[in-house]
């Protein structure tokens, strides 16, 4: 049922973003940004973490999730750190992807040639 | 000259006129189509991954969630260095662009393009070129957010 669920939940973000990018001037950077501040959003009442109860990883795979994590982590911390917190907080859950995905791309890009 | 313009003016309205009328409709629905099934196709990887990693390493779901995101990550930087990626992309456009796949696909692209450059005004400067701007809007908007939530319901 999850699997359906997650199909389900990141098919129809992923439509909604092809739906936008096919239908009006914006390109996939507006349309990503938008994104994450939708996700940032929806986790500013903890609707997110619903979501992520009923579909799994299907909610935390498109890009709505890294602004899930962002203030995520940060309200985390500022639960005992108070205003401070929102500041040393707020990488704190994205902080594996972001460095992963820095590592993963200098390395590539030192040993492999662009193709055109 | 003025009617060399006029000319021109002309020819590209008829042109874009042409492509109007040519423009089928249908594609729209084909990329919503594609865009949905691959989006989809790639949530139910992820829910796949988490799982298989929480029961193979006997982690929680929260840690396997991390594995799971870094090895899409993973596969998405490689299959762009390699080269094949991009054509994915321009098939499956947001159904790739949307998921975390799209951010490091983002990444991986600029470095290899502007690594010629040099490595620090070239891959160093240009990396974060478009995956600058989702950190930027997320961090700032989630910043924003919190405070608020700090604010009104007190954390």
């Amino acid at each position: 049922m999850i699997y359906i669920n997650s199909f389900l939940f990141a098919g129809a973000i992923c439509l909604l973003g092809q739906l936008i990018l096919d239908n009006t001037k914006l390109t996939a950077g507006h349309i990503t940004s938008i994104f994450v501040v939708v996700g940032a959003f929806l986790d500013t009442f903890s609707i997110y973490d619903q979501i992520i109860n009923y579909v799994g990883a299907g909610a935390l795979v498109p890009i709505t999730s890294f602004g899930h994590s962002l203030i995520h982590g940060a309200l985390e911390k500022a639960s005992d750190m108070g205003m401070m917190g929102l500041l040393m907080g707020m990488f704190d859950l994205t902080a594996s992807g972001i460095t992963a995905a820095i590592v993963f791309t200098f390395f590539f890009s030192l040993f492999f040639k662009p193709k055109n | 000259m003025k009617i060399l313009e006029l000319g021109d003016y002309m020819e590209k309205k008829k042109y874009e006129e042409i492509v109007s009328r040519h423009k089928p409709t249908e594609t729209r629905t084909q990329n919503a189509f594609i865009a949905f099934v691959t989006g989809g196709i790639v949530g139910v990887i992820g829910q796949l991954l988490t799982e298989f990693y929480s029961s193979f390493f006997d982690i929680a779901t929260k840690d396997a969630t991390t594995f799971m995101l870094v090895t899409l990550i993973f596969v998405a930087s490689l299959f762009t260095a390699l080269g094949f990626f991009d054509k994915w992309v321009t098939f499956c456009k947001c159904g790739l662009i949307i998921p975390i796949t799209g951010f490091a696909h983002s990444m991986t692209s600029a470095g290899i393009e502007y690594r010629k450059e040099g490595p620090i005004f070239g891959l160093g400067s240009n990396i974060f070129k478009l995956a600058g701007s989702v950190i930027l809007y997320g961090v700032v908007s989630a910043w924003f957010f919190g405070l608020l939530r700090l604010i009104i319901m007190g954390g």
